[in-house]
């Protein structure tokens, strides 16, 4: 059997899928996560983005310390909109 | 980098991208200059949405002709974009709007569009998921082809497509100067060096103005800030986008299953300021949750900013600017870019390469804004 290692578990993108899409010219963070949705699920990329700019850094070169990391965004845990909707403190 | 080309383009959006492209099938040495990555501006903040259902002509025809080019483009260019045609609801809340719809939809049924006016009792059978005491509304208008495409994938697609075809895309690429002489273009000079050409287009988003303020161009661009947000994956819930003008909200699923949408803030200021606020939060909630109760279960994973690039009348900037040969606009979307990107493209290129100048260059040209009768789009949500 062939191993297997997955990158983001939210979206289910193996390590295969971004080494792939970085020799197809997605070498910016950004273009990847909007490639292959890394960091969009609901660990808003708290598991793969470390570990996608590790495969970034041994593909292109690039320092992981000098990849901009995606824009973190609110609310940064999954709240429903129901608890939104509410007015309750 | 390329020391000459025949054309450059300003800006890596869907635009730019989808301009490249239809210059380089038809054989024009062309390059894209992109400050950021690819989609970085406000084709990477957009909706998703493709809609037909416009008030003014121009829109109406350069977005039905555009939805007959998405309808094959996964197969041109060879790559998925996610076209798909559930249509697009649109809210009636009242007898002014019901006026207005009429007009909307006879002049889109004279341009061939298939389109509906619905009573309230229809709008479940298309989403049942919806509360129509909650959205307080007296019908709907409905078109079936509306519909959906994945920004970013339709955006790369193009991209990859002009590079196959002998364009050359460069990012993290800035423009510092254009250099004219005696009205023309001459040159264009980024960080990265210098490429001569006499043909430049502006399709640089909100940042449109400065690149037409380098020589000396005013365009009538006001940047206003626009916040969206994306939910977690559910299975299919819905298909058809849900928009209203009177609350400004609009939301849809998407194909891989979450439901995105937006709606302005009470507050909103143009600007370029880009943190989400904590209002939107809520005043998005409250107004989703009231057009579709169910979804209070539904939890929210994050929300950003994009911006529109607003003009005057709520429509795009297109074609060359008189006083100054070879300077090209395709900018000023309002909002609306993606959605009418393949046949805007696909005129420019054909007006770049043979000339030709349809009447819809013409009324949309930035000269337009001299005159006094302005045509305004009343058709804008967000």
């Amino acid at each position: 059997m062939k191993k297997i290692s997955i990158v983001c578990r939210c979206e289910d993108i193996t390590e295969d899928d971004v080494i792939k899409a970085i020799d197809e010219g997605y070498t910016d963070m950004e273009e990847l996560r909007k490639k292959l949705r890394i960091g969009m699920g609901p660990c808003q990329g708290r598991v793969c983005i470390q570990l996608v700019a590790k495969i970034l850094e041994k593909k292109t070169g690039k320092k992981v310390s000098s990849i901009p990391l995606p824009t973190s965004r609110p609310p940064e845990i999954p709240v429903s909109l129901g608890t939104l909707a509410s007015d309750e403190k | 980098m390329k020391k000459k080309a025949d054309v450059v383009i300003i800006g890596g959006g869907i635009n730019g991208c989808s301009l490249a492209y239809n210059l380089a099938k038809k054989k024009v040495d062309v390059v894209v200059v992109e400050k950021n990555y690819l989609s970085s501006g406000a084709t990477g903040a957009c909706g998703a949405g493709i809609r037909q259902q416009w008030s003014t002509i121009e829109n109406a025809k350069l977005s039905i002709e555009s939805v007959k080019i998405f309808e094959k483009l996964s197969k041109e260019l060879d790559q998925d974009i996610e076209f798909r045609q559930g249509g697009y609801l649109i809210a009636v809340h009242d007898e002014k709007e019901l006026i207005q719809a009429e007009k909307n939809v006879a002049m889109q049924r004279s341009l061939g569009l298939k389109v509906d006016i619905l009573d309230v009792g229809k709008i479940n059978s298309i989403i049942p998921i919806l509360d129509v005491k909650g959205m307080n509304v007296i019908g709907a208008t409905f078109c079936p082809t509306d519909g959906h495409a994945n920004p970013f994938k339709t955006n790369f697609a193009y991209a990859y497509a002009a590079r196959i075809n002998g364009a050359e895309i460069y990012t993290h690429t800035k423009v510092k100067r254009i250099k004219t002489n005696e009205n023309k273009i001459k040159s264009v000079e980024t960080d990265k060096g210098s490429i001569k050409t006499d043909c430049v287009v502006n399709a640089a988003g909100i940042d449109s103005k400065d690149i037409a303020s380098m020589v000396n161009v005013n365009l009538p661009i006001i940047a206003y800030r626009k916040e969206i947000m994306a939910t977690e994956c559910l299975e299919p819930l819905f298909e058809a986008m849900v928009v209203s003008f009177k609350d400004g909200i609009y939301f849809s699923q998407q194909r891989e299953g979450q439901i995105i949408g937006g709606i302005p803030i009470p507050e909103e200021i143009s600007g370029y300021k880009t943190i989400p606020t904590f209002t939107f939060m809520q005043h998005m909630a409250k107004t989703i949750v009231r057009y579709a109760p169910i979804l209070k279960h539904v939890n929210m994973l994050r929300h950003w900013t994009g911006f529109y690039d607003v003009t005057p009348d709520a429509r795009p900037i297109l074609g060359e600017v008189k006083k100054l040969k070879g300077f090209i606009q395709c900018n000023g979307f309002s909002g609306h870019g993606f959605m009418i990107s393949p046949m805007v493209t696909k005129i420019l290129s054909e007006y770049i390469v043979d000339g030709k100048t349809p009447s819809i260059l013409e009324n949309l040209n930035l000269d337009r804004f001299k005159g006094k009768n302005i045509v305004h789009e009343r058709s804008v949500v967000g």
